[in-house]
């Protein structure tokens, strides 16, 4: 704005006045934005700060006082986490073993898809066959069937097997216990794959053609391909997809209240959580404490891999 | 008795199955793909070198075999989307035009069902209101937050904050809500925040969650609470995206900040406006944990995915349950087809 070098004496004062005017009223204007932008920040967090104040004070505090007299009358303790995780009654919580399931379901269900659809998107991309486009779009749409149109016939198909014309062609898959986790990654799977294929095709597609064309003329196969030039490329776009499904596998409810069973062999903390919220809602001791250990996972992945969740969101979404 | 570690060990064994199947699998298709066509390889050179030192005419050179290749490559995602997404949608279409138990063929029965019985349609009324105010409310808020942050300092700790409940599961962040909520007698000390600042303005304290049709916004609002971080950073990134010589030049003519709002930035960030929108609703119209957590569908706060979850897999009414899926799908395609109308005008213009 102060390139302007105008001839005449009297231009020059307007524009220095004009500019330092601007100046002021844009430092005032960031002041002013940042004054209120990190006011609403904080407003938006004061929800989960209550809740992780009270999560530290003792049962009768909690029962008895707002989380905002902790202030004036500081109490702290770690009971209610230790209740919570690794207390015996049945109504404790019993967390500990629930966050186990949590991790045993949520790491398979992140590979499989992951992987299966990295191989996939680079078929789609990058080798020539018949009918390519077509599937990619059948692929595609299949993002929009919600979840709960699956969910009474995969249930079934777990617990009866196939059946065609009275005949048994696959059998039911009566698992029990800690078994069940693979029902669960199956739907997981299942589930994941359309958004997986969709995003990593993205990535992959945009790859240089030149780099694709040089490698098989030296004589490299597509699995050679795949493994040594487009894995490592990829790696970002992995690393957004594995942390978006790794939050919403973890996150998630309604798979796990269906697949998984409610038993502390198999639910994961949601499921565990949600049914705590039901029959105890006035057990604030252990609802906030809870609550925490469920998001403490989630929240250090995020923060540690904002960068590249961002980055999948952004690509997922505005690409589309 | 105490927290017995070693109880959990079955579930670590299995764990560990799950990441043996998964190396196996994977693994083993990359090392089939590249042992067999080298195999092949080695056999086409033995010929060669075969016809060369007997002076037969070579062999052909066959075209290499690139479906089979794309076959291998997709047969694991394509096994998984047939057998668990394409074949149960077509069976719960199917079954949503049957009874309870899947026995008999009942016709449009179940649908007639979904907009007759004043409960379901009280469902239907409750999911309308949550598709309206979650896309148009958290996009809105979080249009007017990038716009502000993006000349705040700190931008990045701001955003953050704003995003971070995105991170939290729904039903934690249900319960930090029912937390805000939560009712204590009347002149018992109120613990929950809400509550509080209502008896601190000189107002009775509710149990707002009993409290119909009140506490279906109270429900929006836990939702909007963990969405608008997601419309801020799609929306913060267009309006970044937005190229510095428009922006300079705008400003060279004088213009101000409101004419700039509406005719440079709107315009720039429309596509990405109608992702963040079409995303939410999708999203919203699936909303299942937050409703479930709070209040399970009680007083009257049920929607089309908790009601459809209560039909078929507590009260057995798999034809019921079904119809609702399939009245979810349909009410997805309007939406998804809007924006791929906008995604080709883009395109084209």
């Amino acid at each position: 704005m102060t390139t302007a070098t105008p001839t005449v004496g009297t231009g020059v004062q307007a524009t220095t006045t004009t500019t330092r005017v601007s100046r002021v009223r844009k430092r005032l204007n960031s002041r002013t934005a940042t004054l209120v932008s990190i006011v609403i920040a904080l407003l938006w967090t004061v929800p989960t700060f209550g809740l992780f104040i009270s999560s530290f004070r003792p049962e009768d505090q909690i029962k008895t006082t707002g989380w905002w007299t902790f202030f004036s009358d500081p109490q702290f303790t770690l009971q209610n986490y230790q209740d919570v995780l690794f207390g015996s009654s049945s109504s404790s919580g019993q967390l500990a073993s629930y966050f186990i399931n949590s991790l045993a379901i949520t790491i398979p269900s992140v590979l499989f898809p992951t992987a299966f659809a990295a191989l996939a998107a680079y078929a789609l991309a990058w080798i020539n066959f018949k009918g390519r486009d077509w599937l990619y779009i059948a692929i595609f749409a299949l993002q929009i069937v919600p979840l709960q149109m699956a969910l009474v016939p995969l249930l079934k198909f777990f617990s009866t097997g196939v059946t065609v014309a009275g005949v048994q062609v696959l059998p039911a898959w009566d698992l029990v216990d800690e078994q069940k986790f693979a029902q669960v990654w199956f739907a997981h799977t299942c589930f994941a794959l359309p958004f997986a294929v969709f995003l990593l095709h993205n990535f992959i597609a945009q790859l240089p053609s030149d780099l694709m064309e040089a490698a098989r003329v030296d004589g490299a196969t597509h699995p050679k391909i795949f493994r040594t030039i487009v894995l490592p490329l990829i790696t970002p776009a992995l690393a957004a997809f594995g942390i978006f499904q790794f939050l919403w596998v973890w996150n998630d409810l309604l798979v796990a209240l269906i697949f998984a069973g409610g038993g502390n062999e198999t639910a994961p903390l949601t499921v565990r959580l949600a049914e705590m919220a039901g029959t105890r809602g006035n057990e604030w001791q252990r609802l906030t404490a809870g609550a925490f250990v469920s998001i403490v996972v989630p929240l250090i992945v995020f923060l540690s891999l904002q960068r590249y969740f961002v980055r999948g969101l952004l690509a997922g979404s505005v690409k589309g | 008795m105490e927290f017995d570690f070693a109880e959990e060990q079955p579930k670590f064994l299995m764990l560990m199955y799950g990441l043996i199947a998964f190396v196996a699998v994977v693994g083993g298709l990359l090392l089939l793909l590249d042992v067999v066509p080298a195999w092949f390889a080695r056999r086409r050179e033995a010929q060669l070198v075969a016809a060369a030192t007997s002076g037969a005419p070579l062999p052909r050179r066959r075209k290499p075999r690139e479906g089979l290749f794309a076959l291998f490559f997709l047969l694991p995602t394509l096994l998984f989307l047939v057998v668990g997404l394409v074949v149960p949608a077509i069976r719960t279409t199917l079954l949503s035009l049957m009874d309870s138990g899947s026995t008999n063929w009942v016709g449009l029965r179940n649908y007639g069902w979904l907009f007759s019985e004043d409960s379901i349609v009280r469902v239907l009324i409750n999911t309308l209101i949550w598709v309206l105010l979650v896309p148009l409310v958290a996009t809105a808020f979080g249009l007017i937050y990038a716009v502000l942050v993006d000349r705040a300092r700190l931008e990045a700790l701001a955003k953050s904050l704003i995003f971070l409940p995105m991170a939290i599961s729904f039903v934690g962040a249900s319960i930090i809500w029912k937390f805000v909520y939560a009712y204590r007698g009347d002149g018992q000390e109120q613990i929950g925040l809400l509550n509080q600042i209502v008896v601190s303005l000189g107002g009775e304290p509710k149990q707002w969650l009993l409290d119909s049709p009140l506490n279906t916004f109270l429900l929006i609002v836990i939702m909007i609470w963990i969405q608008a971080g997601f419309a801020m950073v799609v929306l913060s990134a267009a309006i970044k995206a937005i190229p510095a010589d428009i922006v300079e030049a705008a400003r060279l003519d004088g213009v101000s900040p409101w004419q700039m709002f509406w005719q440079i930035t709107m315009p720039s960030i429309r596509p990405a406006l109608i992702v963040v929108v079409v995303t939410l609703s999708i999203g919203t119209l699936k909303v299942f944990d937050i409703v479930r957590t709070a209040t399970n569908g009680n007083y009257d706060t049920s929607v089309i995915a908790s009601e459809m979850y209560n039909q078929a897999f507590r009260y057995g009414e798999n034809g019921q349950g079904s119809a609702l899926a399939v009245f979810l799908f349909v009410l997805v395609i309007p939406i998804v087809i809007y924006q791929i109308r906008n995604l080709r005008q883009q395109r084209e213009g």
